[in-house]
């Protein structure tokens, strides 16, 4: 009987969370929050140059980090 | 898109708020009737919409006479953004708000900006999604062929 109970509370969370994949996507003319300059993912230069130093140092690799991070996906 | 109504998205299109400072009149489905039209949906925070200005202003003075509209329907969440963008351009041509983008989501905008070229009957005939300068030409000779049509 707990368990049954236990099984049914499960599924009672499960079903519950599912409403966040109702809406799945950004419209297009949404997307000006990634368009913002510190949604970049080297939006800070200072940062990104100590990290590229890092993987010089560390991990004898440098560039590729990435490329054409965020932004809003125009053209 | 291709061959679906465009004059009753029109009329939707009539809703959207006016221009700020000139207090514009609803846009009325009459003016539209007979006239080719370019529908374009821009943002401020969208960077080949700056390059699309011009053009479309030059579209605008060049076929006006031939038949031509151009509208502009700005997504900005912000009113604030679109005005200042507007600042920058001054464009002649007719600008409407539609910050919930209703009207986007009639026409199944797919990215920014979208410019829909519809012709005097208010068939869809072309749609491009994003603009690049180099294709200024290609977008150009559709209109033509639009505007050439009875």
């Amino acid at each position: 009987m707990r368990l049954k109970h236990t099984a049914f509370l499960f599924l009672l969370c499960g079903t519950a969370t599912m409403g966040g994949c109702a809406s799945l996507g950004v419209q297009p003319w949404q997307r000006d929050v990634l368009a913002r300059e510190d949604m970049r993912l080297d939006a800070n230069p200072l940062d990104a140059a100590i990290d590229d130093h890092l993987y010089f140092s560390k991990e004898a690799s440098s560039g590729g980090r990435s490329f054409a991070g965020g932004g809003c996906g125009c053209n | 898109m291709i061959g679906q109504r465009a004059l009753q998205a029109l009329i939707f299109a009539s809703l959207l708020s006016a221009g700020a400072a000139q207090a514009a009149p609803p846009l009325d489905i009459k003016d539209f009737r007979g006239r080719v039209v370019y529908l374009d949906f821009w943002a401020s925070w969208c960077a080949p919409c700056r390059q699309s200005f011009p053009w479309m202003q030059a579209m605008e003075k060049a076929y006006q006479s031939r038949g031509l509209t151009v509208l502009a329907v700005n997504l900005d969440r912000d009113r604030a953004d679109a005005e200042r963008f507007l600042a920058q351009f001054h464009p002649s041509f007719d600008v409407r708000f539609d910050p919930q983008g209703t009207v986007a989501e009639h026409f199944k905008v797919q990215g920014m900006p979208t410019g829909l070229v519809v012709d005097r009957h208010g068939v869809v005939r072309f749609t491009h999604i994003g603009f690049r300068p180099v294709d200024e030409s290609v977008y150009e000779d559709q209109l033509r062929e639009v505007l050439a049509e009875k």
